[in-house]
C-alpha cells in the first residue's frame, strides 16, 4: 500500500523489517537459550558453556526429589486449566450472544469484566483469601484457585467473544428463522457452528491464562501447590538447570495446546473455503 | 414459551455476571472494608479505625514505593508504545499478503500464550555476569569485563517488563490501525503528502484508542506486579506489591489490604488520566 509507484519497496521498509526482526529474536531468543540449556550435562551451571549433554534435569523433576512436587502441581494445573477452559467457553460463548441485545444492567456488567481484567491479580486474590477466612473456610486450588482465575479468563474470553461476534453475519439467522427454525435450533445448527473457530479461540486462551496464572493463584490455591507457583518458588532455591527444564517441559505444553487450537481453527476454514467453492 | 429480550439476555450474561461478583465484587468489598480493620499476632479483628491508612500516609517509605513503580510504568510504558507501535505499523501497512501478515502476527503472540515466570527468567542466563550477552561482549573487545549492571538491576527489571508487556500494545494499536480506510492513505498521498505527514496526521490520530488501550494494560500491569521486580531486582528494587506481598506474608492483613485500597485508588488516577486525554469507549464498543 505504501509502495511507491513504481512498485518498488521504500527504504522504510527495510528499516521497519529489520526493526522486526530484532523484535522476534528479542521475543524467542532468551526463551530459547533456556530450552538449550535444559539440557545441560550433569556437572553443567545455569549457564553457557554446555558441560556436556544430558537429560538429567528432566529426571530430577519426576524423581520428586530436592526441585519439589512437579509432578503432582503440573497434573493440578493442567486440569485446573482444563475445567477453566470449559467454563470459560460455556459462560463467554452465552455472555457474548447476551449482550448483542441492550438489556438494562448492560453497562454495569460491563464495567465489572473490565475492572477485573485490569485489577491487579494479588488484590482479587487477597479479597477471596481474607473472605474465605472471614467465613471460615480453607482456601482450594479447587474452589477458590478456579474462582480466582476465573476473574482472569472470563474477562478475555469475553472481549474474544466481542470480536468474533462483531463479524458473525445476522443475516443466517434471520434466514433460519424464516425457514421455521426455533431458538434453539438457530443457536445449535447456525450461529455456534458459525462461530466455532473463535469459540476454539476463547478455550486456547481459558487454558493458557489458567495453566499460567501466578498472580491471582497465589494466596487462593491453598496448601498445594499449582505449576507456576512450584516455578516460582524453585526460582528462590533451586539453582541448577532443573529450573531450565521445567521451563522447557511447560512451554512444549503450551505450544500442543497453541498447535492443537490454531491448527483446528485453520482446518474449519479450509474446510470451509472448499465447501463455498462446491456448492 | 417466550423469553421476553431482556430476560433472556440476562439468562445468558447471569453466570457471568454472578461469577464475577462472588469472586471479584464481592473480595474487592471485603479488602475495603478490613482496610479498616485491627489486628493483632493472631487475627484480624473486624472494628472501624484509621491507623492502617495513617501508617501508610506517615510512612516515609510509601513515597519512594510509589516514585519507584511509577518510574518503572513510565519506563516501561514509553518503551513498549515505541516498540508496539513501530512493529504495529510494519505489519499494518507494509505486509500486503494477508497470509503473511496473520502468520507474522501469530509469531508475535505466540510468547503470550506461554508462562510469563518462564519468560522472565530466560533472562538469567542471557543477562548475568558470565551470561552470553558479556560473554559476546568481552569476546569481541567491546568491554574489557563483564558489565555488572545487566542482571539484577533496573536494567534487568525494564528489560523483563518490555518482554512480557509489549504485545499488549501491539495488539490494540494493529487492531486500530488495520481499521484505517486505506482511501484515507491514497487520497493524502495523491495530495502530496509526505510518508512522515501520512504517519502524523493520519495513522497517529486513528491510532489513538488503541495506544489508549495498550497503554492501559502496560501501566495497570507494572503497577501490579510484584514477581519481575523481585526477581529480576535482586531484591535491590521494591515496587508497592511487593512490599504489600511481604505484609501479607507476615500475616498483616489489614495494613496489606489498607495498601491495596491506595494503590487501586492511584492506578484508577492514572487510568482516568490516559481517557481523558483519549476516549476509548468507541473502541469497545464496536
Amino acid at each position: 500500500m505504501l509502495k511507491t509507484a513504481t512498485g518498488k519497496r521504500p527504504w522504510t521498509f527495510y528499516v521497519l523489517a529489520a526493526f522486526f526482526v530484532l523484535f522476534v529474536l528479542f521475543l524467542y531468543g532468551p526463551m530459547s537459550v533456556i530450552y538449550i540449556l535444559s539440557f545441560q550435562g550433569p556437572e553443567g551451571g545455569l549457564t553457557f558453556p554446555m558441560n556436556g549433554v544430558s537429560t538429567q534435569w528432566f529426571h530430577e523433576l519426576v524423581e520428586n526429589g530436592r526441585s519439589g512436587d512437579i509432578a503432582g502441581s503440573f497434573q493440578r494445573s493442567i486440569l485446573l486449566a482444563a475445567v477453566a477452559s470449559v467454563l470459560t467457553v460455556v459462560i463467554c460463548v452465552a455472555a457474548g450472544l447476551g449482550f448483542r441485545r441492550r438489556f438494562p444492567g448492560a453497562g454495569i456488567v460491563f464495567y465489572l469484566v473490565i475492572a477485573s481484567l485490569v485489577m491487579p491479580g494479588i488484590f482479587v486474590g487477597l479479597g477471596i483469601s481474607l473472605g474465605f477466612q472471614l467465613l471460615g473456610l480453607e482456601t482450594d486450588w479447587r474452589i477458590s484457585g478456579l474462582g480466582a482465575q476465573l476473574t482472569w479468563t472470563l474477562p478475555f474470553g469475553l472481549l474474544v467473544m466481542f470480536a468474533v461476534i462483531g463479524r458473525f453475519n445476522r443475516s443466517f439467522e434471520e434466514a433460519a428463522r424464516d425457514l421455521g427454525a426455533t431458538a434453539w435450533q438457530r443457536t445449535r445448527e447456525v450461529t455456534l457452528p458459525i462461530l466455532l473457530p473463535g469459540i476454539i479461540g476463547v478455550a486456547l486462551f481459558g487454558f493458557t491464562l489458567s495453566y499460567d496464572e501466578f498472580a491471582r493463584t497465589v494466596l487462593t490455591a491453598g496448601s498445594e501447590n499449582t505449576l507456576p507457583l512450584e516455578i516460582w518458588a524453585m526460582t528462590t532455591n533451586v539453582t541448577s538447570p532443573a529450573l531450565f527444564a521445567v521451563g522447557t517441559v511447560t512451554t512444549i505444553i503450551s505450544f500442543v495446546v497453541i498447535g492443537v487450537s490454531l491448527g483446528s481453527i485453520a482446518l474449519i476454514q479450509r474446510r470451509r473455503g472448499r465447501g463455498a467453492g462446491t456448492h | 414459551m417466550k423469553l421476553s429480550p431482556a430476560l433472556a439476555s440476562w439468562l445468558q450474561v447471569g453466570p457471568l455476571a454472578l461469577i464475577l461478583i462472588v469472586f471479584f465484587g464481592l473480595p474487592m468489598l471485603v479488602v475495603v472494608a478490613a482496610s479498616f480493620f485491627d489486628f493483632d499476632h493472631m487475627a484480624i479483628v473486624p472494628a472501624f479505625i484509621l491507623d492502617n491508612y495513617q501508617d501508610i500516609f506517615t510512612d516515609e517509605v510509601t513515597l519512594s514505593l510509589y516514585l519507584s513503580s511509577i518510574k518503572f510504568a513510565v519506563i516501561v510504558w514509553a518503551i513498549t508504545l515505541l516498540i508496539g507501535f513501530t512493529v504495529a505499523y510494519f505489519l499494518v501497512f507494509h505486509v500486503q499478503s494477508l497470509l503473511i501478515k496473520i502468520g507474522l502476527f501469530l509469531l508475535c503472540s505466540v510468547p503470550f500464550w506461554t508462562s510469563n515466570i518462564i519468560r522472565m527468567i530466560s533472562w538469567i542466563p542471557f543477562l548475568g555476569r558470565n551470561g552470553i550477552f558479556n560473554q559476546v561482549l568481552v569476546g569481541a573487545h567491546i568491554v574489557p569485563h563483564p558489565l555488572e549492571f545487566l542482571l539484577f538491576s533496573d536494567f534487568a527489571v525494564v528489560v523483563a517488563y518490555v518482554h512480557l508487556f509489549t504485545l499488549f500494545m501491539v495488539v490494540p494499536i494493529f487492531n486500530s490501525m488495520a481499521r484505517i480506510d486505506t482511501r484515507l492513505i491514497e487520497a493524502a498521498k495523491d495530495a502530496g503528502a509526505s510518508r512522515y505527514a501520512i504517519l502524523r496526521e493520519i495513522v497517529l490520530p486513528l491510532s489513538k484508542s488503541g495506544i489508549a488501550l495498550g497503554s492501559i494494560f502496560v501501566v495497570t500491569q507494572v503497577m501490579g506486579d510484584f514477581f519481575v521486580v523481585k526477581v529480576m531486582s535482586g531484591g535491590q528494587s521494591a515496587s508497592v506489591v511487593s512490599a504489600l506481598s511481604n505484609e501479607i506474608q507476615q500475616l498483616e492483613y489489614p495494613p496489606a489490604a489498607a495498601s491495596a485500597v491506595i494503590l487501586v485508588i492511584v492506578v484508577v488516577l492514572m487510568v482516568a488520566g490516559i481517557l481523558r486525554v483519549v476516549d476509548v469507549r468507541k473502541e469497545l464498543a464496536s
